[in-house]
């Protein structure tokens, strides 16, 4: 049954990234992008991590794309039209081999890995809450909202009509 | 639930497709806003391979490290389509090749 819903998830993810980047459309391209966080979100859960499954729902599929949207729909962005021309459709086949010959090595080295067992742990929402706020991670827990912070000031001071 | 497979392997490989497929969507796609969501591709890739592993070791560092990865995400895609929403204002296109003012 896991398995099954597993390799299910996986294609579903394999398919819509392959949509993602194959549509010409950006608002399709969203689309898509949301139905292969909500796969992997089906996968974290499978891989024992309610937790990031949740968070991959709730931030990834629900809060980034929804600004991906926003943004998408406010600029009333057009399909892509033209194909590539030569040059463009030269480089496009070298950017192929390259990532062909990325992914041919990293996937010969883990091919051979051993194979591992999962072990099992508790990643319930109490034991990350338990890591996250305990004294090793706590500064770099409260630094992230200062990130955000000054994400969401330079954001807005970049997106300003007269800046 | 010690000793069973857990699906480790088969999510590093999967994590692996999916950072291949963001890549080549990242020097394939000329739309600004695409090639942003072909990051946003990458980086769950990344993540995938974050969770698996952090499986396979049994602790839960992996998951931590995840969940900086994803706040970092989220203040990447904000700071990246405020850019945006300035390009587009500059050059009314959102083409890749048009934002090319410092090319040497």
């Amino acid at each position: 049954m896991d398995q099954a819903l597993f390799y299910a998830s996986a294609a579903l993810a394999v398919v819509s990234a392959l949509v993602v980047i194959g549509q010409r459309n950006p608002i399709y391209s969203a689309f898509a992008l949301i139905l292969t966080l909500c796969s992997l979100s089906v996968i974290f859960g499978l891989l024992g991590s309610p937790f990031i499954a949740a968070l991959q729902v709730i931030v990834y599929a629900g809060a980034i794309m929804v600004l991906f949207l926003f943004v998408l729909m406010l600029l009333n962005v057009k399909s892509e039209e033209d194909v590539p021309g030569r040059a463009g459709r030269t480089l496009a086949a070298i950017a192929v081999v390259l990532v062909a010959i990325l992914v041919g090595q990293a996937g010969y080295v883990l091919w051979n890995l051993a194979p591992v067992a999962a072990r099992s742990f508790d990643a319930s929402t109490r034991k990350m809450a338990e890591i996250l706020f305990s004294p090793h991670f706590l500064y770099v827990f409260e630094a992230t909202s200062v990130l955000i912070l000054a994400a969401l000031v330079g954001a807005v001071a970049l997106a300003k009509k007269d800046a | 639930m010690t000793g069973e497979p857990g699906f480790v392997h088969q999510a590093v490989l999967l994590s692996l497709v999916l950072f291949g497929i963001g890549a080549l969507g990242v020097f394939l796609r000329r739309n600004v806003i695409t090639v942003l969501m072909c990051i946003e591709l990458m980086l769950n890739g990344a993540n995938l391979a974050f969770v698996a592993f952090s499986r396979a070791a049994g602790t839960l560092d992996g998951q931590v490290l995840v969940f900086f990865v994803m706040v970092v995400a989220a203040a990447e895609a904000a700071v990246g389509l405020a850019i945006v929403i300035a390009l587009h204002r500059h050059k009314d296109t959102l083409d890749v090749d048009a934002f090319n003012v410092m090319k040497g």
